[in-house]
């Protein structure tokens, strides 16, 4: 499974589910993304680094469509599901309302039953969403995005707020519901260990471009030397110098860089 | 002594408790009234004012006139809320409805609606209709202001969330916009009503034939202070009655607050 999926993320035959070309957005006279072309393949999970101020959110808002793209040539699939560092639960609706907010048809509450049960909150369905933690607030904001089974799940700094020990189950938990629903995910991120330990594909996004591409081919949980390699680099790329006496060839510990040159599409 | 020093503590809990001094105030009163030294057209006696209070329920004069009033203030909250609040709807959930309603409404915060009794003796009357009018006027403007405000105030992060989920603008306002600004309708309500019986106890007093005020104004002509006392005892129950509904709405339509939501 993961070899084929890191196929389609190096090559992408099948249709993309996201695709980009020359993409511009620009407030006044400030251009915060200039000309990025992306795709993204389905099933393929792409972490997005950049430093604040990069892009990274504006081209997030684009993808959850809640921007106008002005006629650009921008294609999002219509079943796309946001889940955002803030959990945004109305307070005033149960936590299964949440979760089936906007659902239409018969059996919407089983239906959020199932998606609360997969993030294992099945026991809190009739709770206020202010009595829950943030770890579980988080967590029923991920099963409201899967429950609309989205072709394109985004993901923004989903993790940011919770303690390191929430966290790493949080990661746990997004492979496993993304192994079993296989949405292509798009997670923005600014921590550069959780996006060498979740993703396929590292894209760093600066001044509005994409400016480096990294593809991890090394199995997920087995990551811990090409990990360290690839965060100097990643972090090289976010302008943050770190020395190093272990520079290690990137083709001996399996992972590849390559430049992401500009007009062409991934 | 174990037992004693107990029994002194919670004598000593007992008199520093809230309703202390309240009840010292009654007893001075009473004495005052008794020894003569304030004379009974100036305040009646707590005493005399309970057995004026029970002599006008049994004879039906109170709850009477209590019911008069009460239509009244009834009928000017029906039209004032239901005006404030399809007006703060137009003016919070699109923007030519601000720009038409908003501007009109910060203009007629400025007049004291009390200064437009003359006005609307004028145009309405000494009748019904500019009691009701009166309190319907006055009850428009917290209402409308506070429910503007609380749509306005609604949580973009919330909305945009709802968006991102394919919700139509009809369903953000129904499943977003409206719930976040109902607790600040039910602060509106709350101000709303209490204006409305202020305004009550003044329109009352234009040529009133039946009603609260009614029994005010004919009480200050036979110098009866003790009915006056009893009608400002009504005016205050209403008040706390008032308040206490709108606790009631809050209770059930806000159950999801954190301080009401343990468990």
């Amino acid at each position: 499974m993961l070899a084929e999926t890191n196929f389609t993320a190096a090559f992408p035959v099948a249709e993309p589910v996201v695709r980009l070309r020359d993409f511009t957005r620009s407030f006044g006279a400030n251009t915060v993304i200039d000309g990025l072309n992306l795709s993204i393949a389905p099933g393929e999970f792409v972490a997005l680094l950049g430093r604040s101020g990069g892009g990274k959110t504006t081209l997030l808002r684009t993808l959850a469509g809640l921007d106008s793209v002005g006629g650009q040539d921008v294609r999002i699939p219509t079943s796309r599901a946001v889940v955002f560092q803030d959990s945004r639960l109305l307070p005033w609706k149960k936590v299964w309302r949440n979760v089936a907010l906007g659902l239409k048809g018969p059996g919407v509450r089983e239906r959020a039953e199932a998606a609360l049960n997969e993030v294992g909150l099945g026991h809190r369905i009739d709770a206020w969403p202010l009595t829950l933690s943030g770890g579980e607030a988080q967590r029923v904001a991920l099963a409201r995005a899967l429950v609309r089974e989205p072709k394109l799940l985004l993901l923004d700094e989903p993790f940011a707020a919770l303690d390191a020990l929430t966290r790493i189950k949080m990661h746990a938990l997004v492979l496993e519901l993304w192994r079993v629903h296989r949405p292509a995910i798009l997670m923005v991120t600014h921590d550069v260990d959780e996006a060498v330990a979740l993703a396929d594909r590292i894209l760093v996004l600066d001044a509005g471009r994409i400016v480096a591409e990294e593809h991890i081919t090394v199995q997920r949980g087995e990551r811990g030397d090409v990990g360290r390699v690839l965060r100097q680099r990643l972090l090289g790329h976010l302008g943050c110098e770190v020395t190093s006496e272990h520079v290690v060839s990137a083709v001996d510990v399996g992972a590849s860089i390559v430049p992401f040159p500009q007009g062409a599409s991934a | 002594m174990p037992q004693s020093t107990q029994l002194h503590r919670r004598l000593a809990s007992l008199f520093s408790g809230h309703w202390v001094s309240p009840v010292v105030f009654l007893i001075l009163w009473e004495a005052g009234s008794r020894l003569g030294l304030i004379p009974k057209s100036t305040l009646a006696a707590p005493s005399a004012v309970i057995g004026t209070l029970v002599e006008m329920l049994t004879t039906g004069e109170l709850p009477d006139n209590l019911w008069v009033s009460f239509l009244r203030v009834a009928a000017g909250l029906v039209i004032g809320l239901s005006i404030g609040i399809a007006l703060a709807l137009a003016a919070g959930l699109s923007r030519q409805g601000e720009a038409a309603i908003d501007p009109i409404m910060q203009i007629k915060r400025t007049i004291p609606t009390l200064a437009l009794t003359p006005l609307f003796i004028v145009w309405f009357g000494i009748g019904e209709t500019p009691k009701v009018a009166l309190i319907a006027f006055a009850s428009i403007f917290p209402v409308y202001l506070n429910l503007y405000s609380g749509i306005r105030g609604v949580d973009v992060r919330l909305i945009e969330g709802a968006r991102s989920f394919g919700l139509s603008k009809a369903e953000v306002i129904w499943h977003v916009i409206l719930p976040g600004a109902l607790p600040s309708l039910l602060v509106g309500l709350r101000y709303s009503l209490s204006v409305s019986i202020l305004v009550l106890v003044v329109a009352e007093q234009i040529n009133a034939s039946a009603g609260l005020g009614y029994l005010v104004n004919n009480a200050r002509d036979f110098m009866r202070t003790d009915i006056i006392v009893v009608c400002l005892l009504v005016y205050a129950a209403l008040g706390l009655g008032a308040d206490g509904l709108v606790r009631l709405i809050e209770r059930r339509a806000l159950a999801w607050r954190p301080s009401l939501a343990e468990g």
